[in-house]
């Protein structure tokens, strides 16, 4: 059971409610409503969970709905159909002033151009939530300044929003939704305002404060590599529809559609992967206890820039490097060989983590969080996972090279760029075969 | 109240609410209008002025909070305001008249239905120009509708509807010297009658002392909204 739980959740705009959640039941999507009915649908039949301190990161493209989904989970935007379940309440069926009640209690909201009041200093801004249940003024500013510590705004607290900075500002906004201390963080593209270097240090921010208080988090965003840096499993959505939830790894290494594919084409793979997805699992361990004769005898053909040792328990102790290896005689045990660098890294790694490290001493042990060894990174495992990526084959120059979305690169160059995702690469190879680019 | 200590008074307030200048203008001012010895007609002015205000303004805000908050009230009665302000002022005097007979109370009424429209419609378009994430960061925070109204859509709306005051005081004092046809005194009422016995010099004074009061009212009320915006926007 989640945190937050949607069954089928539909949301129609325009005419034709009834008619359009039979479509929908049907199994009929956005475009075929639109022309059947004429209703516009904000959300089609949506239903997955969030779990109890989780970031859930809600992500398409402008008007895919996540926006409308993340008001309906507070019902600011009242959904047609479906249920929204947050501990066993039903959203859905609250009255008014039950809602109102509820929302004060259970969600705490993010804006994306941060919404604070002008007229108010950010002490009172970020007392806001608590203003509005009432607390006693006393009580409100104590709050209001734990949150303000919180965020790393203290000193701050008595100007007004204008006087700082987009980034400050979001601060604020999130110290609101801190201060009333609602456990279920709603945060609509909260970062997008942001310029790009401020954007990745409030991620991070978020992350450790996450870390920290354990929210629930539901973050919209359209931008991938957020999703990424944030860390949480993604819902994808297109149209209104859910198309694929998982975690970031896993999207991009299965993609459930070609629309999917292309969505993620462009991601910074090293952000994605994980290390223990990369590691090779099947590269030799000694035992401590080895003599060199044995772990020559283990090595023999492999390449590896150094071998990593475990013990009987699969605990990592250390590497041992070829050259010490040769140098050693046969009757010597292994442990005295060791270097006891245990540079090891745990899993759940991003691979960009160790990146470096992989390219300074040619292999990384990957150790799970009890210390037992799972594998070593190479840099010849860096370079396959880099290429084997879905749908990296197109990009490479090669003419006859198939795009992600299966189609032909003719036929792809005729019809122009792609109308969902433009990017440039596509743009490029189009403009290699349309008559009317050919002139400039 | 003797001439000097209100004089004195509306100096300092003035001077509190717009700064030096409009505090000068007004000590100026008044003593000259207690010079022409037009004070009495001056107070009766003021004093009609800004009970209209302040009745128009009671109605006002609450019909344009209400207009505001709802689009059919709106659709409805936006053609009526529109009306109130094209029709010529003086028709407004005809209805008054049968009520309330001759005299201060028809002017006073004709004066509010004059100067209500701007008050109206100005605190309608502050109220629906409060940025709709503001709003809704109200409602997401649980806020009940009159939390919202109060916290959220008046405080930032008042700038706007600061200038809906203004204009509204300004119109008010542009019926003076129609109410006066009426039967309201004050300065309009001297404007009047040198139209009747045509006494150019008289109206000419009495003219020029609505010209003061104008100045100085319109003045206190700009600084007033003035301050109503909030720091630095």
């Amino acid at each position: 059971m989640g945190r937050i739980t949607l069954e089928s959740v539909s949301k129609i705009f325009g005419p034709n409610h009834v008619a359009a959640v039979d479509l929908i039941a049907q199994g009929k999507r956005k475009a075929e409503i639109a022309e059947a009915c004429g209703a516009v649908v904000g959300l089609c039949d949506v239903s997955f969970e969030v779990r109890e301190g989780e970031i859930l990161i809600l992500m398409g493209l402008s008007g895919s709905g996540k926006s409308t989904l993340l008001r309906c989970m507070n019902r600011l935007v009242e959904p047609t159909c479906g249920r929204i379940l947050v501990d066993d309440v039903d959203v859905t069926r609250l009255s008014r002033k039950e809602l109102l009640a509820f929302r004060q209690k259970t969600f705490g909201m993010v804006f994306q151009h941060f919404a604070l009041l002008p007229n108010r200093t950010i002490l009172s801004n970020v007392g806001f939530g608590l203003e509005i249940k009432n607390v006693p003024a006393a009580r409100r500013t104590e709050c209001a300044m734990q949150a303000i510590e919180l965020v790393g705004l203290k000193g701050w607290e008595s100007k007004y929003p204008h006087e700082l900075s987009g980034g400050m500002q979001q601060r604020a906004g999130l110290a609101r939704a801190l201060a009333a201390d609602a456990d279920i963080l709603l945060m609509d593209e909260a970062f997008s305002a942001l310029d790009p270097l401020i954007r990745r240090d409030m991620q991070a921010e978020l992350r450790e404060l996450q870390r920290k208080l354990r929210k629930t988090i539901v973050f919209v965003s359209h931008d991938l590599d957020e999703a990424v840096a944030l860390g949480g499993r993604i819902v994808l959505m297109k149209d209104g529809a859910v198309v694929q939830i998982g975690q970031p790894e896993e999207i991009v290494a299965r993609p459930a559609t070609a629309y999917v594919a292309r969505f993620v084409e462009h991601i910074d793979l090293v952000a994605v992967m994980r290390v223990e997805q990369v590691a090779d699992r099947s590269a030799p361990i000694l035992a401590p206890t080895d003599s060199v004769a044995e772990a020559r005898a283990r090595v023999a053909g492999a390449r590896d820039e150094a071998w990593l040792v475990a013990d009987g328990g699969g605990r990592f102790v250390g590497r041992l490097r070829p050259e010490r290896l040769a140098a050693a005689t046969p009757g010597e045990s292994v442990s005295g060989l060791l270097d006891l660098d245990p540079d090891a890294v745990e899993t759940g790694t991003p691979l960009e983590v160790v990146l470096d490290r992989v390219a300074a001493r040619g292999s990384v042990a990957v150790v799970d969080p009890e210390g037992r060894l799972v594998g070593a990174i190479t840099s010849r495992d860096v370079v396959r996972a880099l290429a084997a990526r879905p749908g990296s084959h197109g990009r490479d120059d090669v003419h006859g090279a198939t795009s992600t979305s299966q189609k032909p690169a003719g036929a792809e160059r005729w019809t122009g760029t792609s109308q969902n995702f433009p990017s440039t690469r596509s743009a490029t190879r189009a403009s290699t075969g349309s008559p009317s680019m050919a002139v400039g | 109240m003797p001439p000097w200590a209100f004089i004195g008074l509306a100096t300092l307030a003035t001077w509190k609410i717009g700064g030096r200048k409009v505090g000068l203008l007004t000590l100026f001012g008044l003593l000259f209008l207690w010079d022409l010895r037009l004070w009495q007609a001056t107070v009766e002015t003021l004093v009609l002025v800004i009970l209209a205000t302040i009745a128009a303004l009671l109605i006002g805000i609450p019909v344009g909070i209400w207009f505001a908050l709802s689009r059919r009230a709106w659709r409805v009665f936006s053609p009526v305001l529109d009306m109130m302000q094209t029709l010529p002022s003086f028709v407004y005097l005809i209805p008054a008249l049968p009520f309330f007979g001759l005299g201060a109370v028809s002017a006073c009424f004709a004066t509010i239905v004059f100067s209500v429209p701007p008050v109206i419609r100005l605190t309608a378009l502050g109220i629906q120009n409060v940025p709709s994430e503001l709003v809704e960061a109200s409602d997401a925070f649980g806020g009940s509708a009159s939390q919202k109204l109060f916290k959220v859509q008046l405080p930032l709306a008042l700038p706007t509807i600061m200038a809906g005051v203004n204009q509204t005081m300004m119109l008010a004092l542009s019926m003076v010297v129609i109410a006066a046809m009426i039967g309201a005194g004050g300065l309009g009422r001297a404007v009047w009658q040198s139209i009747q016995r045509l006494e150019a010099g008289a109206g000419f004074e009495a003219g020029i002392g609505i010209v003061i009061l104008a100045v100085i009212l319109d003045r206190s009320t700009q600084a007033l909204a003035a301050r109503a915006r909030p720091h630095g926007a």
